[in-house]
């Protein structure tokens, strides 16, 4: 049970990162098209606010504050009584809301698979897709070294 | 008595309605559109960010062309706009280790795992204007290489199996990082703090100081052991869930400083290191930040402080250019009576020391003639 709930846990935090990565007209753009519900009390928010972004001292020390930026964030509860959150890099609020209520929305055991396929899974393979070419186009400027031999033997 | 004097709404709104003119010039030539400030003028974006001390791009691209490219008023801008915004947390440190690696190279090791990667840089360009660029033509696509996902770990840990590097700054278990946003600045200061104030600092009064270290103010003998820039994720523990949300990536700009050290009563001889991390890609910032924390550390290795990149009070105290432009630039605002008070002293200091010039003359005249 506890391991369940555990991976629950993990599944809802990897939803939550793809939203969060995602631009807010990509998921406007794949929620017009899935034709998913969008209507939702609004509990909190959207509202925009700070976050101060902490580093490591050399790394992997005592963490030190780095500076701040901007995350917009709501909270809301549909019909059926879940709770959605978003929390978001920058100032997209309607991208906020939607998040929080795609949130809601994969709790709901009913609605999780259409949420996951026609929405999660899309915006997945586009970040993850965007990060293989960054990968790629960085790999192409790695420095193969190679060494001159000299001289006769 | 004090007399106020008004005036001068006029001329102000006039001034600003001009500066709004002169701010958009030529109206035959199209407006800026921030989206292109943010894709083009990219490195002057991550600067305001930076020293602006607010990660949100399309905030500093505002911010530019809103003060016509003066950098400075830009990030004195995001400044101001800082401080209207509520405050939700402090994130979890970020992972540089496992950052997206869109540049990494290091000076000290020429094989280490994960290879040199040049990404976009201006290093080995021969610095020639390009008329093309002025021309606007197409720009190819970059080439890709195909390659499987590396580790990249951080330098430091690859001299650290040695021995022969001081691990990690730590800071006692209980310590809680400080806040320069909410606490009054207080020395000596604790070495993340003085990173903080570093982190959001004047790029070209760190370049400077750094640069001062290297010709042999505070010479330590630096090398890069490493800098890498790239995309890092946020995460935030919130009340209202159990795990820590993900909020997105930031692109930073890291730089491991690695120092000679002769070694002292309490630490055997090893390389000691200085840190930078900042907003962005800034590697010259990242650097200079790494150069100046190294050298703030004198004092914690029993070195003398002899030069002013040394001098924590100094630097930090000088180190924001918010601070420094708002002190020199008030320098042109209305000092009227002030400067009324001192042409009146001026004037009475003149007229006595002209009565002892004369005193003097008329004295000689008598002397001469007698």
């Amino acid at each position: 049970m506890r391991g369940q709930e555990a991976r629950d846990q993990a599944e809802r935090k990897a939803v939550m990162a793809t939203l969060a990565q995602s631009t807010g007209d990509d998921i406007v753009r794949l929620w017009n098209a899935a034709g998913l519900p969008s209507e939702a009390e609004l509990l909190r928010g959207p509202e925009t606010g700070l976050v101060t972004v902490r580093g490591r001292i050399g790394g992997g020390g005592a963490p030190f504050n780095v500076g701040e930026a901007t995350v917009t964030r709501a909270t809301v509860r549909l019909a059926s009584g879940q709770v959605g959150h978003c929390y978001a890099l920058g100032r997209d609020k309607q991208k906020a809301k939607l998040a929080a209520i795609a949130d809601a929305l994969w709790q709901d055991p009913a609605l999780r698979r259409e949420v996951e396929t026609k929405l999660i899974a899309p915006l997945q393979a586009a970040l993850a897709g965007a990060r293989e070419r960054r990968r790629a186009e960085t790999a192409a400027t790695k420095v193969d070294f190679f060494t001159m031999v000299r001289g006769e033997d | 008595m004090y007399v106020a004097v008004k005036g001068g709404e006029a001329a102000i709104a006039n001034a600003h309605s001009l500066l709004a003119d002169r701010r958009r010039g030529d109206r035959s030539v199209p407006a800026l559109r921030l989206d292109q400030i943010v894709e083009q003028l990219a490195l002057g974006v991550d600067r305001v960010m930076s020293e602006g001390s607010l990660y949100d791009r399309e905030l500093a691209a505002l911010a530019i062309v809103q003060a016509r490219g003066d950098m400075i008023e830009a990030i004195f801008l995001v400044r101001a706009y800082r401080t209207t915004l509520p405050r939700f947390g402090y994130t979890k440190a970020i992972d540089t280790g496992a950052m997206l690696v869109e540049r990494r190279v290091s000076a000290t090791y020429k094989d280490l795992p994960g290879g040199q990667l040049l990404g976009p840089t201006f290093d080995y360009t021969h610095r020639l204007l390009d008329p093309e660029l002025a021309a606007g033509g197409d720009v190819a696509e970059p080439l890709q290489r195909a390659s499987e996902a590396e580790a990249m770990p951080r330098v430091s840990a690859i001299l650290a199996r040695e021995g022969l590097i001081e691990p990690d700054g730590d800071m006692p278990q209980d310590h809680v990082p400080g806040d320069i946003t909410r606490e009054p600045l207080e020395f000596p200061m604790a070495r993340d703090i003085r990173l903080q104030a570093l982190s959001r600092g004047d790029e070209g009064f760190l370049l400077a100081l750094g640069y001062s270290t290297q010709r042999g103010y505070a010479r330590n003998h630096p090398f890069v052991g490493e800098v890498r820039i790239g995309e890092v994720e946020l995460e935030l523990d919130v009340p209202e869930l159990p795990f820590a949300v993900p909020l997105g990536s930031v692109r930073v700009t890291e730089c491991q400083m690695v120092n000679q050290f002769k070694g002292s009563a309490k630490a055997p001889p090893q390389f000691t290191r200085g840190y930078g991390l900042v907003f962005g890609q800034s590697e010259r910032k990242a650097m200079a930040m790494a150069l100046c924390d190294r050298a703030l550390r004198a004092s914690e290795f029993g070195e003398d402080v002899v030069a002013a990149a040394q001098d924590e009070e100094f630097v930090i105290s000088h180190s924001d250019n918010v601070q420094a432009t708002g002190f020199v630039e008030h320098l042109k605002l209305p000092h009227y009576v002030d400067f009324q008070a001192e042409l009146d002293l001026v004037r009475r200091m003149r007229a006595e020391h002209d009565a002892r010039e004369n005193a003097g003359k008329v004295e000689e005249k008598r002397q001469a003639a007698e």
